[in-house]
């Protein structure tokens, strides 16, 4: 569905007169405070002391609750903050990165090859989709402490194993829609299928790769129980920092809490503002595919 | 094309395959396997029937947990659903602001569900504390209700875009005509809008369900389960049977697939209902 088709009748011109216009505008702006407000009192208790926060949280720092930065500093020391940033960039692009290529490699192959095989394979993918977390877990995680790929490098290969099922569907359903008549042009003007598929198919395919990348980086970046049970608390992702701040300690330091609560929150939204359009674009084309 | 094609299917299949197989493939069939199976530890299996299932029904939690999962789920979807459209319908009115509204509402489904639960926690807390004095902790339904808000919050944004693309695909020549019949806003929105975004609702109702009945990350972070497990879901209980309980494993197991199985048949009827909706349109 959802051509992206702005018909003159609904975004250019009001349907409403100009009152309703105005009350509408007016509701919909102190809904959007709301909406933000959560993310503000954060930030807020993130300079009070600990001691003032879980009491009243709506308060505004004063003189006697105002502690500065020093929540940021404890919080990132306490967690190693910015170590746990390092892990989540390094995973989320390396697995992404792996992810994109791979799998679309793998979709053309088996949507090119007509054989009982390659159709038998693109439904275990399709099966995988469905398949919840909780099912494998446990035995994935043994399966990955067994082959030692229970670290920052290894993870990406367990990324690529589960996040294949969605990521495969999709690239499939596009190579699907693309015309085989130029490949074929290539492959007679003797190009190999490698590079076939690296200057004809892929540069094709890369509306579907910005989703896929996307789909997949919002999963990766914000996963906390796969790289917990894969990880552990020895290379902590930023999800895992977070939990092991109320885990860890016996009472949870709330100043630090609040403090790296923002820290987590901040990269997330320059991310947002700066890519919004292929964001949005990407999650509706993700969820009407899938 | 084909014989190039099946020389070099290892080299653009192998990784993904090999990956496949490692992460995925083994684990599901171990797992099914397993849960029929006592142990500790993987290596240690003894096969036991179905014992594991049986015990895994008369578990307290978990009954408890499917239930509170259900009642979740239903409460979830038609809160994020009505409350989306209605967001879409003033979304679409050609009001000032509407690209910054748009943005700000969609916002929050980008934070992971760890650091929503936290975020939510606090605010929660804060007002119990006020007005009844006691935290989240204290009473199931507070849980219950703070995680449908804290849903509400992350995918109203996200379903109402999807909602937006949908009305936006209504022919503007039809609400015309409806309105030249002499239709008040209230048929045109029943006979014409909603009808014509049945596909947006199919999508959206799906998309709920299941992020609702997997929920996990913000389970954990909210409530934990607090009062004594009376808030956890399907997925919270399993993890806790699997890594709170000694000699359980088996009986986790069982429990993730019956999850499994429930997750599988949501997910197959969203297939029918899709590929029928297809054949109409």
């Amino acid at each position: 569905m959802a051509k992206k088709k702005k018909t003159a009748n609904e975004i250019d011109t009001p349907q409403v007169s100009k009152a309703q216009g105005i009350i509408i505008g007016v509701f919909l702006a102190i809904l959007s405070i709301l909406f933000l407000a959560p993310i503000f009192i954060v930030l807020l208790n993130s300079f009070k002391s600990k001691l003032y926060i879980s009491a009243e949280p709506f308060n505004f720092p004063d003189a006697k609750t105002f502690v500065g930065l020093s929540n940021y500093t404890d919080g990132a020391v306490k967690i190693g903050f910015f170590q746990s940033f390092g892990w989540s960039l390094f995973i989320t692009v390396l697995s992404v990165g792996v992810i994109v290529l791979f799998t679309a490699m793998t979709a053309w192959v088996i949507t090119r090859i007509k054989s009982k095989f390659t159709s038998m394979l693109y439904y275990f993918f399709v099966f995988a989709m469905i398949v919840p977390f909780q099912m494998v877990m446990f035995t994935m995680t043994f399966v990955a402490n067994r082959l030692h790929l229970d670290n920052p490098v290894g993870i990406i290969i367990i990324y690529l194993g589960f996040g294949s099922g969605l990521s495969v569907f999709m690239f499939s359903g596009f190579v699907k829609a693309i015309p085989i008549a130029m490949e074929e042009a290539a492959m007679i003007d003797g190009c190999n299928p490698l590079q076939t598929f690296f200057n004809i198919v892929f540069p094709m395919l890369k509306p579907t790769a910005i989703t896929v990348a996307i789909l997949n980086a919002m999963w990766v970046w914000n996963d906390y129980l796969l790289p917990y049970l894969i990880l552990g608390t020895e290379n902590k992702t930023i999800p895992i920092a977070i939990q092991y701040l109320r885990g860890g300690y016996g009472s949870v330091d709330m100043g630090a809490m609040m403090a790296m609560l923002v820290l987590a929150i901040v990269p997330i939204i320059i991310f947002y503002l700066t890519c919004q359009k292929y964001i949005i674009k990407g999650v509706v084309a993700g969820a009407v595919k899938g | 094309m084909q014989k190039a094609l099946k020389k070099y299917f290892p080299i653009f299949a192998l990784p993904t395959l090999v990956a496949f197989i490692i992460a995925f493939v083994v684990p599901f069939c171990m797992g099914i396997y397993l849960s029929f199976c006592k142990f500790r530890t993987v290596t240690n299996a003894e096969f036991n029937g179905l014992a594991n299932y049986a015990k895994a029904f008369a578990n307290k939690d978990f009954l408890n947990a499917l239930i509170f999962t259900v009642e979740f789920t239903v409460v979830a979807v038609i809160t994020i659903n009505v409350l989306s459209f209605l967001l879409a319908l003033l979304l679409t009115k050609g009001i000032k602001g509407t690209n910054i509204f748009r943005t700000v509402f969609f916002m929050p489904n980008l934070i992971g569900g760890i650091v929503l639960g936290y975020i939510w926690q606090l605010i929660i807390n804060g007002i119990l504390l006020k007005v009844v004095g006691q935290d989240i902790y204290y009473n199931p339904s507070y849980g219950f209700w703070g995680l449908i808000i804290l849903m509400n919050w992350q995918q109203i944004g996200y379903m109402m875009i999807i909602y937006v693309a949908g009305i936006q695909n209504v022919p503007p020549e039809l609400i015309e005509a409806a309105k030249i019949d002499g239709a008040t806003t209230w048929q045109t929105l029943k006979s014409v809008t909603i009808p014509m975004v049945m596909s947006s609702f199919t999508i959206c109702l799906f998309l709920t369900l299941t992020n609702s009945f997997k929920l996990f990350d913000q389970n954990l972070a909210l409530t934990a389960g607090l009062p004594a497990r009376k808030t956890a879901m399907l997925a919270l209980d399993i993890y806790n049977t699997f890594y709170g309980r000694t000699g359980w494993e088996g009986v986790g197991q069982a429990k993730a697939v019956v999850f499994f199985l429930i997750v599988a048949v949501i997910s197959l009827t969203q297939l029918v209902v899709t590929r029928s909706k297809e054949v109409e349109n």
